[in-house]
């Protein structure tokens, strides 16, 4: 995909959509609007959070993935499962079943995501105790928080971590690691993540922090777990064990995990996009002091909440809590102070998506337009209009994409001011005729 | 038609709950113009700081804010029981906080000269008894 050109995990079932506004309300970046009956994405301000597949009573709002099949085009494939994939099954103790089954299921190899997890945490611990970074330092890790901060909070990116995704450390170094093992060339080698959400999908095509994404596909939780659920109890008890991540590495899995294994005191983690966008008015606003690092999850719950999962969020991370209970703390270290392939390689830009105008002078003229719309209009913010908000559509009236008469209570007030002006009209007609006698006749008759 | 946007809220006394609304809408209006990220963030921080002096001390007050192209300008004013002494109260750590507002985190003596330092401009007028006034300017261009 071309860098400019959009790319969105989130797609309309036309068929399905109902044209409520369930989505348009709960869209964190107000990038729907219902048009024609059916919801629309501006592209642009879309930040895939998947709050609208969450929401969407009809199922029309659809995330999209990889097919399983995608793993066929590579002669050697390897999985690359997050954290939260454990959490989605009964009666684990450990992750060596459902590392045995993915190699079953057909990957040659498994490098889970947690190991890179537990790399990119020393990574944070050691480029934190540099002090180059101004504080609290925010994760970058969720990659709707990551686009949620690049459209709507420009004053806080220079408190972002620039380090890679896990993911994408995991992508690199199995692949490096497989050439390496196997003698084969790049080309061949092909990483999977199996993801619990559209945004990494996302975070894969239309990378931020990286020109080009190492990983090659990204399926679905949702997909991969029923294979695996059949494959588990196959695979053989001699296969000894398989995991190669500790409690750090596996905690990212859920809201908290990541802010704690970065060792400092003064943390604080917030997950749900509500919450996340409240924390983040509070820093802009330097709210709050002696704070070091922030941790920001889009889904309630941490990753475990994604859309992609099968398993509720709050039972994958008390089944997650089981599976950590047995391993060390962690397995995975830098082998030294070089940070560098750890960092990334682009810096993140500021998108202004939600400016007026580029010239200060316009935008101040269209603020005052859209002060007057909204003066008429009624403040129920009921969204028959298509728009989340009354503000909303008179910014969208402003920018011209909408009408005022979108508004049904300025349409039935104006129909109110036809109808009396035709009775007024009626009324005022010359009387040609005796239709005076007439009508009292004819009433006459009625009651006659 | 004048060149300014006029803003104006009442901000309630010892209400916490609801102190921080006048700068988070004025932040959201100063994003949508397109102001530079680094002015809006300026008087994001000098009118919080403004406005929680309000509720702390001022017992409620209101709050007016003009936009121009070239500058915020905001005036803070209450009807409380006055500054005795500005340049004390313009001291970094020196609070008249009560307890019970120390308590919910605030009251770090700390809000004044965060505001002067935030902005480009800033006078005070008190008179014990009558009340406060506070005029800040942040230049955007």
């Amino acid at each position: 995909m071309e860098r400019g050109a959009f790319f969105h995990s989130v797609t309309l079932d036309r068929e399905k959509c109902h044209g409520c506004i369930n989505c348009v309300k709960r869209c964190p970046t107000e990038a729907i609007r219902v048009r024609n009956g059916k919801a629309q994405i501006i592209t642009e301000r879309c930040i895939d959070c998947g709050e609208c597949i969450r929401v969407c009573p009809h199922h029309a709002k659809q995330a999209t993935f990889d097919p399983v099949s995608v793993i066929d085009r590579f002669p050697y494939k390897i999985a690359l499962p997050a954290p939260a994939l454990y959490g989605q099954f009964n009666n684990l103790d450990d992750v060596d079943p459902v590392i045995g089954a993915l190699e079953l299921m057909g990957f040659d190899e498994v490098f889970e995501v947690a190991r890179a997890a537990e790399l990119v945490s020393d990574a944070t611990r050691r480029y934190m105790a540099g002090d180059q970074m101004r504080r609290p330092v925010i994760s970058s890790a969720c990659p709707a928080v990551l686009r949620l901060i690049r459209v709507r909070f420009p004053e806080l990116l220079d408190n972002i971590l620039p380090l890679h995704a896990p993911i994408e450390v995991a992508a690199r170094l199995a692949k490096r690691e497989a050439a390496a093992k196997t003698g084969l060339p790049p080309e061949q080698i092909g990483a999977f993540f199996i993801s619990p959400c559209p945004a990494k999908v996302t975070a894969v095509k239309m990378p931020l922090g990286t020109e080009k994404s190492s990983v090659d596909g990204v399926l679905a939780v949702r997909e991969v777990y029923p294979r695996l659920i059949s494959l588990m109890k196959d695979v053989p008890a001699s296969a000894g064990e398989l995991s190669g991540a500790g409690r750090m590495g596996i905690g990212w899995g859920s809201s908290g995990g990541e802010a704690a294994a970065a060792l400092r005191e003064r943390y604080l983690a917030a997950d749900g996009i509500e919450n996340v966008i409240r924390v983040l008015e509070d820093l802009e606003d330097e709210k709050f002091y002696d704070l070091d690092f922030v941790e920001l999850n889009a889904c309630a719950g941490g990753c475990v909440g994604g859309v992609l999962n099968v398993e509720n969020p709050y039972v994958a991370r008390a089944k997650l809590k089981r599976i950590r209970k047995y391993r060390p703390v962690a397995c995975n270290r830098l082998p030294d102070d070089d940070l560098s392939p750890y960092q990334w390689d682009l810096a993140v830009q500021y998108e202004p998506v939600l400016e007026l105008d580029a010239n200060l002078k316009t935008a101040m003229e269209k603020m005052r337009q859209m002060h007057e719309i909204e003066e008429r209009l009624y403040g129920m913010d009921c969204g028959s209009c298509g728009a989340p908000s009354c503000k909303a559509l008179a910014e969208d009236v402003v920018r011209g994409f909408a009408e005022e008469n979108a508004c049904i209570f300025k349409l039935r007030d104006e129909m109110r001011a036809m109808a009396d002006g035709l009775t007024r009209l009626a009324r005022a007609l010359p009387r040609a005729s005796n239709d005076e006698d007439r009508r009292e006749n004819s009433e006459k008759e009625k009651q006659g | 038609m004048s060149d300014t946007i006029r803003l104006e809220y009442e901000v309630p006394g010892d209400d916490f709950t609801r102190a921080g609304e006048a700068s988070s809408d004025v932040k959201r209006l100063l994003k949508k113009l397109g102001v530079a990220p680094g002015a809006v963030r300026r008087v994001a921080i000098a009118l919080y700081e403004g406005e929680i002096n309000l509720a702390i001390h001022g017992g409620g007050g209101q709050i007016v804010v003009e936009v121009s192209p070239e500058e915020v300008s905001m005036v803070l004013s209450d009807q409380g029981p006055g500054i005795p002494n500005i340049e004390l109260a313009m001291q970094e750590g020196w609070s008249t906080a009560p307890d019970s507002v120390r308590n919910l985190g605030f009251g770090a003596g700390m809000g004044l000269p965060n505001m002067k330092r935030n902005a480009d401009e800033m006078t005070i007028e008190s008179e014990v008894g009558v009340g406060t006034t506070v005029r800040m300017t942040v230049r955007v261009a």
